[in-house]
């Protein structure tokens, strides 16, 4: 399978997961897509048949709350079955809302967030000093970027010249109440070139680019290397992009969902199908105004989304 | 205490060279014979120990048997979530030693008392604790660690602890060891405790033999998992049992045996001597602040009289 056949197939998922379970973050699972898709495809080393090769490179989905994209490219690869995601967030599952290590191909939870790089530099030290041919890769969110211990496990990675480290920073703009830079501003490039890591900076849904990005992170001082993937929150559903109420809310049965889907078909690959409606959703008319009043039921009933603009 | 560990951890180490030795950036003098000894096993992670702690994670998903180090609260307490999510919950051989339990660094302020340590890493499922009362317990703990899969957390003192526990000739994780049995005398008690105030009880009850108490005492290395079978044995026996740590009694080991007595459905009663849930602000070495509290063998032996 390609990366574009595999992001078209994690979203595909991720929206029938969270419409399934009222889970949230489709957000963040829309933007992360393609990066997943291309890790997937193209650039990690693994064997589905056995998950603990330790030849395997090493991946940390350190923003957790998007752990629906891993899953889902977890099942397309081949690690367990694919029907087992509609269990996403369902009583008895083990596929919880944020990365779960209980999953085939998981070998390492997240959802509390900055933990992910350190346990990746971890890995990637102990290999350099096993000898292990092996890269250790983290995906970060940018509202991640927040936390301090990222920044503590930068400095480090740095020192310890963590070559076979590698970082993407899924550069969505945005975090959960706001626009990244009215939060707490910042210039994520030149953050990450002060602590020392070879930067790449690129349009994070430009598979060609994040291949030519990933495939390659050697460089003679073995310094880290960070990916800052500028992407789109909400990304491949147009009334999900750039709107914070996609953080949180999930796609309710009715116009949300169909049109969703339908999004999706407009620009299905060939050689996919769509496992839940081949032939997509009956048409219904938008109405964005009455998705307002009513949100993810993991969240408060009365939370609204401020509508916000980047300053 | 402090150079023992650091002693047996080189021993280890030779026998094991995926063992590795992590520091934030403490251990001055200390850590200095491991570091030369085994300069590829030891890595400085700076001042930084949530990252610290992050790391001893990943170094142990891919085999190694990681000891972070540290002082005070710094290795636990400003890294908890780290060792709750990264380590605890994937079962990770990370074992994480402090230096200076209690009012150790009791002069330097309130910021280096680490006198709710012991409750925060109990609370954690699968965290072995093990606060050794002196050198010969620490030595056999440490070993006991490496091996134990789990994550761990070894809270020592300082260093110059008297030898106290004479009878340990191995150690077993979640086992008490007798100090001394009870002579028979009208009067007894049991008096149990954890980590390095074993001196100072151990003295208080040597005060408390001369006053014509009989005291049954047990040095409690690990605070999780409970030794059931000594407190359970010794509420069968005892009209009053006493716990002494160099802790808030809120959560720490007096609080575990708590648990363990409320249970049983005995009538023995229960005394917990530590820090009565306040911070001190007081400043004072660590023998001053213990007989400010109350764990100093005088006031251990006063309030074991007063009680009976």
């Amino acid at each position: 399978m390609n990366s574009k056949q595999l992001a078209w197939l994690i979203r595909r998922h991720c929206v029938e997961m969270t419409h399934l379970s009222g889970g949230s973050h489709i957000g963040a699972v829309l933007s992360v897509a393609d990066i997943m898709a291309v890790l997937y495809a193209d650039i990690l080393q693994y064997d589905p048949l056995k998950p603990d090769w330790d030849g395997r490179d090493r991946f940390i989905l350190s923003k957790g709350h998007a752990g629906a994209a891993l899953y889902a490219a977890l099942a397309e690869c081949g690690f367990f079955d694919k029907t087992e995601l509609k269990t996403h967030y369902q009583n008895g599952s083990r596929l919880s809302g944020h990365v779960s290590h209980a999953v085939p191909g998981v070998d390492f939870s997240t959802g509390s967030l900055g933990h992910g790089l350190s346990v990746a530099a971890g890995r990637a030290l102990a290999a350099k000093q096993d000898k292990k041919a092996f890269r250790s890769f983290a995906v970060l969110g940018d509202g991640e970027c927040n936390e301090g211990s990222v920044w503590e496990a930068a400095e480090f990675a740095n020192h310890f010249r963590l070559g076979n480290l590698v970082a993407i920073v899924d550069y969505n703009h945005m975090q959960s109440l706001d626009f990244c830079n009215n939060t707490l501003e910042v210039d994520m490039k030149r953050r990450w070139e002060g602590f020392g890591w070879q930067v790449r900076e690129i349009d994070g849904h430009d598979r060609n680019a994040l291949r030519q990005a990933l495939i390659d992170t050697d460089n003679p001082e073995n310094k880290p290397t960070v990916v800052i993937a500028h992407t789109v929150k909400g990304k491949g559903v147009s009334f999900m992009e750039n709107d914070l109420l996609w953080h949180y809310r999930f796609p309710h049965d009715g116009w949300e969902y169909n049109c969703a889907v339908n999004e999706l078909h407009n620009s299905i690959p060939d050689g996919v199908e769509d496992p839940y409606t081949p032939d997509g959703c009956p048409e219904i008319k938008p109405e964005p105004e009455n998705c307002r009043h009513t949100v993810s039921e993991t969240h408060h009933p009365t939370y609204y989304s401020r509508e916000v603009e980047e300053k | 205490m402090r150079d023992t560990v650091i002693r047996e951890l080189i021993s280890l180490g030779k026998e094991n060279p995926q063992l590795e030795i992590v520091t934030g950036d403490l251990g001055f003098g200390v850590l200095k014979p491991f570091w030369e000894a085994l300069p590829d096993q030891f890595v400085n992670a700076g001042i930084a120990e949530q990252n610290l702690t992050g790391v001893a994670a990943g170094m142990a998903l891919e085999g190694k048997t990681v000891f972070t180090y540290s002082i005070g609260n710094f290795p636990t307490m400003r890294c908890l979530e780290q060792i709750r999510n990264d380590c605890a919950y994937h079962k990770l051989n990370v074992n994480i030693i402090s230096v200076g339990g209690g009012y150790v660094y009791g002069s330097l302020g309130m910021s280096h008392h680490a006198t709710e340590d012991i409750a925060c890493l109990r609370a954690l499922p699968g965290v072995t604790v093990i606060c050794p009362g002196d050198a010969a317990e620490a030595k056999l703990a440490v070993r006991a660690l490496a091996e134990n899969p789990g994550t761990g957390y070894l809270r020592l003192g300082r260093g110059g602890e008297k030898h106290v526990n004479k009878s340990i000739t191995e150690f077993s994780i979640g086992k008490a060891y007798l100090i001394r049995p009870a002579k028979e005398l009208p009067k007894k008690v049991a008096v149990f405790s954890t980590g390095a105030i074993l001196e100072e009880t151990a003295r208080a009850c040597d005060l408390l033999e001369a006053r014509g108490i009989g005291v049954e005492q047990y040095s409690f290395p690990t605070v999780k998992p409970i030794d059931k079978e000594v407190i359970g044995d010794c509420a069968g026996r005892f009209d009053n049992i006493f716990t002494v740590e160099e802790h808030n009694v809120v959560g720490g080991f007096g609080s575990a045996v708590a648990e363990v007595i409320s249970e049983l459905g005995q009538s023995v009663k229960l005394h917990r001597l530590g820090i009565a849930d306040f911070y001190c602000s007081e400043v004072g070495t660590q023998a001053h602040l213990r007989d400010l509290v109350g764990i100093s063998a005088d006031k251990i032996a006063e309030s074991v009289s007063a009680a009976i």
